[in-house]
């Protein structure tokens, strides 16, 4: 429990704020877990899929019939039958179109080319690696400026009126203030840097798993999927198939992290196959699959300046993004915002005007800026922020925390509406910060610092204080390809007292099944374990946009929260009639209804349940369930301060954390212990990204990340040790005062390590090294900062 | 990830196992943890016909200290070698370097020897010790050889057809003597971006009598820097002799840029490790 919180349930219950141990993790920790791999059908065939080696290369032809000869396969798929069904190309998130298996073009390594569909996978992968393609290689384009160069290849050349490889333009802000107040600046303080490519590598690989019925025209389609509602409608759009006969069926899923919320060729192919024979038909993701052509994050090119005022005020922000948006444009965005949240990019602080543009580029690369655990793009903006702001205290040789401090939103200002037309919920960053601060004793902090340098070692203090946008709707703005962002919940009662509740939303592992049911508890005072959570089969959940953007608990836990008020409602009746006494006059706490002022007239919850089946009062509905459709008047608009300490190796540029304190804000915790362990994971997503993590390409548009000896995930081992700190300011507008937090620490957290490595060489005069920070770059920087040993 | 398809026989005697390699010509390959062979074929980037188990083969299982060596038979573990007391100096210092405790504990010290990968560490340890390594073949034969002699290149060994390694065998000093291993990588389980291998032995005078250094992951093969050790030996250290033999090893080394650092930076770090190893091999010798 958080210290302002209070608790409304005893344990037993297990309302919000109790750390309830999680109700899945019996199950997936004795292997009694359903992952797409472990489902098989009977007459089940396999599916493999052939990928270009190369990056950009016209199609001459493709030969199957060696992959055809093989001995168990049952049929091999080309773009060309693809075609023949209208299905060779098909729409992405973002409005581009995607080959689902190329027919005139490769565009980048590892794009799917064919398919052997097989009686199993040894076959079907013997037979995919003898599909013959003969390519005439194109000259690949690998990175944006190239892109957007003279004289650069045509990759979309197949599009209409397409005659560059711009993908949009977009804007937000005010050019004329901004200008305005750039031009009266007393200092102007820029960054140019390069989040780079990264991949959300989820650890469980995408998969389906499609058994389409040639008699009824019923598709089951089990699959990896973060939206499986959303799902259903596009394969309904696009294969046009009449969707009461779609049900998708996400079952647990071993991480998804915004690269389950595409939808992917071999999805397509799969179901396109099990269609045409009749059969199941299965495809399962090998990890190089996944890393090379699977949705990626982030890789935008920013450049951003700060218009300073004498006494070191922010008077205005500037920032341009020329964003890698790979062979085919699908970033997983609301259809509004073609830089999805980045125009959050004004962070924490309180000035009136910026002015923010953004291009995007095709290359030969990958397809996705899917968001990868962050609220599309906010990931990117937080950074660029917290990275500038650390900048412009140098420039005026200030504290970077005291030049926070100074220009932070203040608490009074809430609800704040920022430059770029974001109406901030609530916050008290000054106390978040200090408390942060006072964790580390920042103030010895400094001073051991400078003792260190004297002697000639580095010490880097690092912060960021971030502001994430979360929970999206509102539908008014929100959208994923058109669909509109709201969440739902479905409560059943039963006559016993136990309830079931059924999300639109779907856990990756998230702990939905334990979160959710302690809302209800918590409204109805019924126990944890007396309720169930099903959640990512279509057939029996109502719709909803699905569980990425840290929207689950904003929307759907909203939508949960609403529907458990409704049956409280419901339920006051019945105990009224029950009781025979007036509504008004009872009392309602942890389950029981008791009449004011005579409390031991009283019947539970689950006395009201029974009576809602068998003992109804006249005129009244019987049963004990309802729904709810939750639109979130806004978003939620969690933050955080985050202090890192590292020691640099002079004659190396190895940097080691000495210390990590994060503490994050996400209004009221639901359950403190699920909320920690989401704030763990994301700070060692921050650390990976920071420190070794990236995919990469050569002059050739080989992709290198394409296993996990050279795409790195830390472990454990060099994982550094965080501490936690909180406080709480709940969200005014959401029914419990939570905000979502799944995410707040992989935005947080890249600026904070950084801005530590940095902060070691910033007597040097460094200001800058793009993410990774790698040992080498740091030397680099030592070097010719003229501070490297030896 | 699917190989493509093999036939598997597994070997009971060293007899056996000479015999099964020879009949199965060039495509037989000896499997020994696996640890870098099945991935490879998991990749499709080896495709054995046939594999020859070795693991259920009793003799070569030994980890034992006889006649002046440390002898590290072919079926025993990499996390063998790190729990043991039997190692010294280098060895002892590389062996909880090598991978991750997984692969440690399936993983054989004599297969990352046979497999001369220039980025597997063990290799480093042999050429600064100065190990020899034992060699079996298809008609009985069996004969030694200095690991410089079995390091041909990237992947290739001098083995011959139906030829295999039966153990390492690593001479330990009688006199002082210290020695350290010092990697840079970036994750636990990461091949080393540098390693130094560092091994030496002083004298009644405390001057150095035998020095090795060897590195990993920057050359085509792992690199004894035979420049740098013969600068030390007959020496007394010093941080200046240290010094220079650091810098002749960084000079020796070729290494490439790649997506782990620049070719610049890692010669550096060379310099920097080699540096450190012989400070750390020297008061090891000291307190031994
Ligand atoms: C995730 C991961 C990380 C790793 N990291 C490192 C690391 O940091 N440093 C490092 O040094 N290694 C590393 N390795 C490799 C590991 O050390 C292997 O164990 C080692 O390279 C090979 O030993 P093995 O017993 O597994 O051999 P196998 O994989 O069984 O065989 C390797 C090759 O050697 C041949 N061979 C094996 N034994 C004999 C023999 N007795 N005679 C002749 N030929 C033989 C095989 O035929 C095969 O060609 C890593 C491996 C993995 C999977």
């Amino acid at each position: 429990m958080t210290a302002a919180q209070t608790l409304s349930t005893p344990p037993e219950i297990g309302g919000i704020g109790h750390s309830v141990p999680r109700q899945e993790d019996a199950r997936l920790i004795e292997g009694q877990g359903n992952f797409l791999d472990d489902i098989s059908l009977p007459g089940m065939l396999h599916m493999a899929i052939h990928r270009s080696p190369v990056a950009h290369a016209r199609i001459r032809g493709v030969n199957t019939e060696a992959a055809a000869a093989v001995p168990g396969v049952v049929a091999v798929v080309t773009g060309e039958l693809m075609a023949q069904h209208n299905l060779a190309w098909m729409p992405t998130l973002s409005g581009d179109t995607q080959a689902v298996l190329a027919t005139d073009k490769v565009r980048y390594q590892g794009q799917e080319v064919a398919c052997v569909i097989a009686s199993d996978p040894y076959t079907a992968a013997d037979a995919a690696a003898l599909v013959e393609v003969d390519y005439d290689v194109l000259d690949p384009v690998t990175s944006p400026q190239q892109s957007l160069a003279d004289g650069a290849p045509l990759i979309r050349d197949e599009k209409e009126g397409q005659t560059d490889n711009l993908v949009y333009t977009w804007e937000s802000g005010d050019s004329d203030a901004t200008d305005a107040a750039f031009d009266s600046a007393a200092r102007v303080v820029s960054l140019e840097t390069h989040y780079p490519r990264s991949h959300p590598a989820p650890l469980e690989t995408c998969g389906i798993v499609a058994d389409i019925n040639s008699v009824t025209g019923q598709a089951t389609l089990y699959m990896t999927s973060q939206a499986p509602h959303a799902h259903r409608t596009l394969f309904a759009l696009v294969a046009g198939l009449p969707e009461q006969n779609i049900r998708i069926i996400s079952p647990d899923i071993g991480g998804g992290f915004g690269n389950k919320v595409p939808i992917y060729p071999g999805y397509v192919v799969a179901t396109a196959a099990s269609l045409l024979l009749g059969t199941p038909v299965k495809w399962i993701e090998s990890r190089t699959d996944n890393l090379i052509s699977t949705g990626f994050g982030r890789d935008y090119h920013m450049r951003g300046e700060l218009a300073l005022s004498e006494d070191g005020r922010i008077l205005a922000l500037r920032a341009d993004v020329l964003s890698d948006q790979g062979a085919f444009y699908s970033d997983a965005q609301p259809s509004k915002l073609r830089a999805g949240l980045f125009h959050v990019v004004t962070g924490s602080y309180d000035f009136p005007s910026a002015h923010v543009t953004c291009r995007g580029a095709f290359t030969n690369k990958a397809p996705g800026g899917v968001a990868y655990r962050c609220s599309f793009r906010i990931t990117e903006a937080s950074y660029l922020i917290e990275r500038l702001v650390q900048n412009a205290a140098y420039e005026i040789g200030e504290d970077p925390a005291d030049f926070r401090l100074r220009n932070f939103i203040k608490p009074e200002q809430f609800p704040y509406t920022t430059p770029t037309g974001f109406v901030y919920d609530s916050g008290d960053y000054h106390t978040a910060m200090r408390k942060a601060m006072d964790e580390v004793d920042y103030t010895a902090l400094r001073a051991e610092q400078a003792e260190a340098r004297a002697e000639g070692r580095l010490i880097g203090i690092g912060v960021a204080h971030f502001t994430e946008a979360v929970g999206a709707g509102p539908s008014r703005t929100f959208d994923i390809a058109g669909l509109k962002m709201f969440d739902s919940a479905e409560l059943r009662v039963h006559p016993t007292g136990k309830a079931i509740l059924k999300l639109g939303v779907k856990t990756q592992g998230q702990g939905h099944e334990t979160t959710f049911a302690q809302i209800v508890a918590n409204e109805l005072g019924i126990p944890v374990t007396d309720i169930k959570v099903v959640h990512g089969d279509t057939d029996h959940t109502p719709y909803g946009l699905g569980t990425y953007g840290s929207r689950s608990t904003p929307t759907g836990g909203a939508a949960t929260a609403m529907v458990s008020r409704k049956l409280a409602d419901k339920s006051r009746k019945i105990a009224a009639h029950l009781l025979e006494a007036a509504e008004a006059d009872l009392d309602f706490s942890a389950g029981v209804f008791s009449v004011r002022g005579t409390p031991d007239r009283s019947v539970t919850i689950q006395d009201v349940a029974f009576a809602a089946y068998t003992n109804m009062p006249e005129g009244v509905e019987h049963g004990l369930e309802g729904s709810y459709y939750y639109d979130p008047p806004n978003l939620t608009f969690p933050y955080g301060s985050y202090i890192v300490v590292v020691e640099v190796d002079a004659e190396t540029g190895v940097w080691k954390v000495d210390r990590m304190v994060a503490l994050d804000d996400c209004g009221v915790r639901i359950n403190p212990m699920i909320v920690e362990g989401q704030i763990q994971g994301g700070l060692t997503e921050g650390f990976a990204k920071s420190s070794m993590q990236w995919i990469t390409f050569d002059e050739d548009g080989n992709c290198i990340g394409s296993n996990f000896m050279d795409y790195l995930v830390p472990t454990a081992w060099e994982t550094p040790r965080f501490e936690l700190l909180e406080t709480c300011v709940p969200s005014p507008h959401h029914p419990i005062g939570a905000k979502g937090v799944g995410e707040s620490a992989t935005v947080g957290s890249p600026a904070a390590f950084v801005n530590a490595v940095i902060d070691a060489l910033a007597h040097l005069g460094v200001r800058n090294i793009d993410m990774p920070v790698l040992p080498d770059r740091v030397w680099a920087a030592l070097q010719s900062a003229g501070g490297g040993v030896g | 990830m699917y190989p493509s398809s093999f036939d598997l026989t597994v070997a009971r005697s060293v007899a056996e196992a000479t015999a099964a390699l020879s009949e199965g010509g060039e495509d037989a390959r000896i499997l020994a943890g696996g640890q870098s062979l099945i991935p490879m074929m998991k990749l499709r980037f080896a495709f054995p016909s046939l594999l020859v188990d070795i693991n259920e083969i009793a003799e070569l299982a030994s980890l034992e200290r006889q006649n002046g060596e440390l002898r590290v038979g072919a079926t025993v573990r990499h996390a063998d070698v790190a729990a043991s007391d039997l190692a010294f100096g280098a060895v002892a210092a590389a062996a909880p370097w090598v991978a991750d405790p997984l692969v440690r504990n399936r993983g054989t010290l004599v297969g990352s020897v046979a497999h001369c990968d220039p980025e597997g560490d063990w290799n480093s340890v042999l050429l600064a010790t100065g190990a020899t390594v034992q060699i079996a073949g298809a008609d009985g034969s069996e004969r030694s050889i200095p690991i410089t002699e079995l390091i041909v290149g990237p992947f290739t060994n001098s083995l011959g057809e139906g030829e295999m390694l039966t153990a390492v065998h690593v001479p330990v000093p009688s006199g002082a003597s210290g020695g350290a291993y010092l990697k840079l990588e970036r994750k636990v389980g990461d091949y080393a971006t540098v390693g130094v291998a560092t091994h030496l032995e002083l004298d009644e005078d405390g001057r150095i009598s035998s020095a090795g250094i060897a590195l990993t992951s920057v050359a085509p093969s792992n690199l004894k820097a035979t420049e740098a050790e013969s600068v030390l030996i007959g020496e007394s250290p010093s941080g200046e002799l240290f010094a220079e033999a650091a810098s002749l090893t960084a000079d020796a080394a070729e290494p490439r840029s790649d997506i782990r650092g620049t070719a610049e930076w890692k010669r550096n770090v060379v310099r920097v490790y080699t540096r450190r190893g012989l400070e750390q091999a020297l008061s090891q010798a000291r307190s031994s």
